[in-house]
């Protein structure tokens, strides 16, 4: 049995304490301390910094944009990730630029080691291995005037062996590690993912400053010894030609590297066969496991299960770095004992004699219902706690890191007494996530996807620097330099496509006949260049025949007017919805309104309301049950409210 | 794509003389001025200095054929903010009274971009716009609540159950491809879209052709229950359904049989020259220890509850008991054609006995109340019972359930809207767009018809994605 300290000290006085140092935490720490304040980020183990403990890759649908917007915004994954990626690609590139995604695969060892690297010679940071058992507060109350509900707020953190860190704002980023539990079929350990230390003093401390608690579950495939797998009965997965950087500040010279491939292969009826028979011993059929699971990310069980039809399921396999032979089995997370496991893994094609080096399991842990935040991520009954990653219930390490950077860039916010920032639903995928997270009922780990942002033609991955550059400038994050660079990218784009628009195209024969030699139709009366871009068939590279008064523009810059230029007509529709949702935003609620004063409120409405306090009317009319004539209701009371 | 600018019937919704409808929001001039033309059948309402009132025509506005036709000869009203009730650009059209002129005026100026004002929407924009005073926001607030609470329960309830089935059918469709498109674009490794252009066109086509057969049945008020809601109330024996058989064979037009009416009650629709009535016979009311019996008489309280016009019909043959009291304080002060029965017969019950009963159980119910003299075996009578509702419709005594017209119209806008999204989708699929725009249209088309049946869209296509599709890792 471990055993606590018997005296607390007082250690040191900081400014913020960040616990855990993920994917999120890294981000949370690096911006406070870039932005002048004294940071200590704990971990349980050094050597597990930025660890990635499930697929060794970075981006991805969705997700792609998420790094792409840190970066815009002054954060640390994109550039880490350049530096350690060993195959890369643009995904969905055959469909619209909305949804290309950029996704590398990592050398974990090395993308963990970097990022160690960044925050050990970052200025005002100290890393610190030590288990925060308990988070320290005092009562607080409001001053008149301010717009709050807390009634606590944060004074610092305490650790294991008893060091108390005095601080001004405390980041919760614990990842999986809260009373964490592994299941490998029967087997089950009490420790965090890898088998590292779980934490299992810190909820019964959050429990008690009133903070509702829940469990969520998530899982991770085996690892193959590479040397096992026969290579030759799979097909070979290459990566992009010519890879693009995912930050924008790489050189992508500097990332067109000799790249590693990935493997695919295919599961079979004998496969299923095995799972079937012995589903009475997974924890999850047999109801061991209490955790909600991720449903994006199922279970090789779950998949042959709810999808019986399916005669086979795809399997890749992916190298987790270049010193290693050790092999990702993407596709095929189980939580089926070892036995079952290895015998459901060889009849896999090219997996015949494979050897498992770290078996597959699931993972439980304690996290929180984000409702309890605000869009800034800090709690809204704590002045100062901050949290971030899956402690609020998300999954994957880019939805971590983003928020952790947005927590990071909040905590330091509140501390200098400026405004907190928060990223709408119009501005960035950041902003999606964290409004669903503090807004929705989410019953699983929640994952970023592109169909849920509404806006996603304006919010592409092309464009994170254009929509966010700005935002990470003002905070401090982002150089003059960089961001006058970014000012005039804009100019370029906007003068481009303005020129387009004005270079009158004529039914000259010259022209008649380059439209005729790439099979469009021809012109009746004049037209300009940026109306036969839109046509599908040509393109700005092909109209340069017939634009000679162009001058030459970098690669980024053409790519941003070819597409505001081609979908034209789309962005401005969504941009048309989106002044309509901004209404809505600005509409403030103040923290301390009383629903059950406004009896005309529908009493489903009310009780949903109190719950969430949103911070606007916008977000109100996002909570499930709040209904458009509640808001109406609430419209008006909130005019009466103001008036008065 | 659809203004903020909102419309409705500022009038009653009698056969009054004149009818208005009223146009608010920055379209408001816009949006009248497609549809009016003045003497000279120009269109130039926009140049009408603020405050000034013209004459001119409504007409109808047909896009595909250039050719217009008068609706209405009116009056508009010209107010432009913030000078109006609303604070925003106001139009008043005056026209004839009327229901269904009014009615026909409303759908065309929706047809031209505004949307049905939701109740109180016009009293809500003054006071955010701070036109009215504070005391009046618990009001408003309270309208709004009420208007609400009963468009929840009243809209889906009032559509036919075969039309609500549709829509969902159709929602399930859209949402099946919304989710196959965006499985593949979040999973492009796992669900390929190849051929699926194809597959999608022809999806397409048939979700459009349908949605068009909707609007027609919408068009001609087939999909709600529209209508005087009118209920036969009596004794048993009294020959209620005799008086309902009379009034159906009169009126050969039977529009439909509602299915999924009690045992006990029987609905049927006629149509009296432009007046739709539902009428249902209710099961004899008199005091009663039979549980089955109860029921049906339980039901009838219910319905005649809810009903806008009473026919109850005594056996005049027969002295008037403690039941016929009941019956009088069941329908209270509703309009109530009464109708003494079996005037074949020798009269035991004459207009001055009832009238006193009437008066001495129920006083409300006199000023509401008309008696005819009627023998179903005879057939004699029915006539006048006839010319009697559309006097009391025409002259505005009973007053048309007009939320149940105002649901359909809000129906109709979101099937134009869902059907607008799917000719969206066809134009992206022609001109050969990514996969991703599809399913942006896709997306309005199924939310706009959620609208129809109550459903908001929520955690649906999240749902779909992972209950359909398998993805990977």
């Amino acid at each position: 049995m471990p055993k606590m300290f018997d005296k607390s000290y007082v250690q040191e006085k900081v400014d913020v304490c960040v616990v855990g140092a993920g994917h999120a935490g890294c981000e949370a720490a690096l911006a406070c301390a870039r932005l002048g304040l004294k940071t200590v980020i704990f971990t349980v183990s050094v050597d597990s910094i930025a660890l990635m403990p499930c697929n060794p890759n970075i981006g991805g649908t969705s997700k792609g944009h998420l790094v792409r917007e840190i970066d815009a915004l002054g954060g640390e994954m994109g550039k880490n990730i350049d530096k350690t990626f060993i195959q890369s690609k643009m995904l969905n590139r055959s469909k619209g630029p909305a949804v290309h995604s950029l996704r590398a695969q990592a050398d974990k060892a090395e993308y963990s080691r970097e990022m160690r690297k960044v925050l050990e010679n970052q200025e005002n940071l100290t890393i610190k291995q030590a288990e925060i058992c308990k988070i320290l507060t005092e009562d607080y109350n409001c001053y008149s005037g301010e717009e709050c509900i807390a009634t606590k707020k944060i004074t610092g953190v305490m650790t294991f062996t008893g060091a108390v860190y005095e601080c001004k704002a405390v980041i919760l980023c614990t990842g999986t590690y809260l009373k964490a539990r592994c299941l490998c079929g029967e087997a089950i350990t009490y420790t965090g993912p890898n088998g590292l230390q779980a934490a299992d003093h810190l909820t019964e401390s959050l429990e008690s400053l009133g903070i509702e608690m829940r469990r969520f579950k998530t899982g991770t495939p085996a690892r193959m010894d590479g040397n096992s797998i026969d290579y030759s009965k799979m097909e070979e997965q290459f990566g992009d030609e010519k890879v693009i950087p995912f930050s924008f500040s790489t050189d992508p010279e500097d990332v067109q590297i000799d790249q590693v491939s990935c493997w695919l292969t295919y599961t079979n009826e004998k496969t299923h066969d095995i799972i079937r028979s012995n589903l009475d011993r997974s924890p999850i059929y047999a109801g061991i496991i209490e955790g909600t699971g991720p449903r994006y990310c199922p279970s090789i069980e779950d998949k042959v299960v709810k999808f019986s039809d399916k005669e086979r399921h795809q399997v890749f396999i992916e190298p987790e770095g270049i010193h290693t032979s050790e092999m990702y089995v993407g596709g095929m997370s189980s939580s089926l004992p070892e036995d079952v496991q290895l015998a459901m893994y060889r009849t896999v094609p090219g997996l015949e004699h494979c050897k498992i080096v770290r078996n597959a399991y699931a993972i439980e842990y304690d996290c929180i219902n984000p409702k309890q935040l605000y869009p800034t991520l800090e709690f809204k009954d704590i002045k100062g706690l901050f949290s971030c990653g899956q402690f609020n219930g998300s999954s994957g390490y880019e939805e971590a890191a983003a928020q952790g950077l947005i927590a990071g860039i909040n905590a330091s916010l509140t501390i200098f007494g400026k405004q907190p920032v928060v990223i709408d639903r119009s501005q960035a995928y950041i902003g999606v996530l964290i409004d669903d997270l503090v807004t929705k009922e989410n019953f699983e780990p929640y994952r970023m996807m592109t169909s849920r942002a509404e806006y996603r033609l304006l919010l592409r991955q092309d464009n994170a620097d254009l929509r966010l550059r700005r935002i990470g400038y003002e905070v401090g994050l982002v150089s003059e330099e960089i961001y006058t660079k970014t000012l005039h990218k804009k100019k370029m784009i906007e003068e481009e496509i303005n020129r387009l628009k004005n270079t009158v195209i004529g039914a000259a024969k010259e022209n008649q006949e380059f439209l005729t030699a790439h099979g469009s139709a021809l012109l009746k009366t004049g037209t300009n260049l940026a109306e036969l871009m839109c046509r599908p068939e040509l393109s700005y590279e092909k109209l340069a025949e017939i634009d000679p008064k162009r001058t030459p523009l970098p690669d980024d810059v053409i790519e941003q007017v070819e597409i505001e230029v081609k979908y034209e007509g789309y962005i401005e529709r969504q941009m048309r919805q989106v002044e309509q949702y901004k209404k809505m935003e600005k509409k403030k609620i103040p923290a301390d309104l009383d629903y059950n004063d406004i009896s005309s409120l529908r009493l489903e409405a009310r009780q949903k309301l109190i719950a969430y306090k949103p911070v606007s009317v916008g977000q109100a009319s996002r909570i499930s049950g709040v209904s458009p004539a509640d808001i109406s209701v609430l419209l008006i009371y909130l005019e009466h409210y103001h008036r008065v | 794509m659809k203004t903020d600018t909102i419309a409705a019937i500022a009038t009653a919704m009698s056969d009054s003389g004149i009818g208005i409808i009223r146009v608010s929001g920055d379209q408001a001039f816009t949006v009248v001025d497609k549809i009016y033309r003045n003497k000279k059948n120009e269109r130039v309402l926009t140049k009408y200095a603020t405050h000034t009132i013209h004459y001119g025509f409504i007409v109808d506005i047909n896009i595909t054929e250039e050719n217009e036709t008068i609706i209405d000869e009116v009056m508009v009203t010209v107010m432009k903010a913030p000078r109006s009730y609303t604070t925003e650009d106001t139009v008043e059209i005056n026209c004839h009274g009327g229901i269904l002129m009014m009615r026909k005026i409303l759908d065309t100026v929706i047809k031209s971009g505004a949307r049905i004002a939701e109740p109180g929407e016009f009293t809500k924009r003054a006071f955010l716009n701070g036109r009215i005073d504070l005391s009046k926001a618990e009001a408003v607030m309270d309208i709004i609540h009420a208007g609400n609470e009963f468009a929840l329960q009243s809209s889906v309830k009032q559509l036919k159950g075969s039309v609500s089935d549709k829509i969902r059918k159709l929602r399930e469709n859209i949402l099946y491809e919304i989710a196959y498109i965006e499985s593949a674009l979040d999973d492009p490794e796992h669900i390929s879209l190849d051929g699926y252009h194809d597959r999608l066109s022809e999806k397409t086509e048939s979700v459009s052709s349908e949605l068009r057969a909707l609007l027609h049945s919408a068009d001609d008020g087939r999909m709600l229950r529209e209508g005087i809601n009118t209920v036969i109330v009596g004794k048993p024996n009294a020959g209620k359904s005799s008086i309902l058989n009379l009034m159906v064979g009169e009126e050969k037009a039977i529009v439909t049989d509602i299915a999924g009416t009690t045992r006990d009650t029987l609905e049927e629709v006629i149509s009296l020259g432009g007046i739709t009535l539902n009428i249902v016979d209710t099961a004899g009311i008199r005091n009663t220890q039979d549980v089955v019996e109860k029921i049906g008489v339980e039901r009838a309280r219910k319905i005649s509850a809810d009903a806008d016009l009473i026919l109850y019909v005594v056996d005049s043959s027969l002295p008037l008991d403690e039941n016929d009291r009941d019956i009088m304080r069941m329908i209270r002060d509703k309009n109530t054609i009464v109708l003494l029965n079996k005037s074949d017969l020798e009269e035991v019950v004459c207009e001055d006995e009832i009238l006193k009963e009437i008066r001495n159980t129920c006083a409300a119910l006199c000023e509401k109340v008309k008696i005819v003299k009627t023998s179903a075996r005879m057939d004699s009578g029915m006539e006048e019972v006839m010319d009697l509702i559309r006097e009391m419709f025409f002259h505005g005594k009973i007053l048309y359930n007009d939320q149940v017209y105002i649901t359909n119209m809000r129906h109709k806008e979101a099937i134009r809207e869902a059907l607008d999204s799917m000719n969206q989708v066809e134009k992206s699929l022609e001109m050969d767009m990514p996969e991703d725009f599809y399913s942006i249209d896709l997306m309005s088309a199924y939310a706009s018809l959620g609208r129809i049946i109550g459903e908001e869209v929520g955690d649906d296509l999240v749902n779909e994605i992972f209950s359909k599709f398998c993805m990977g890792k």
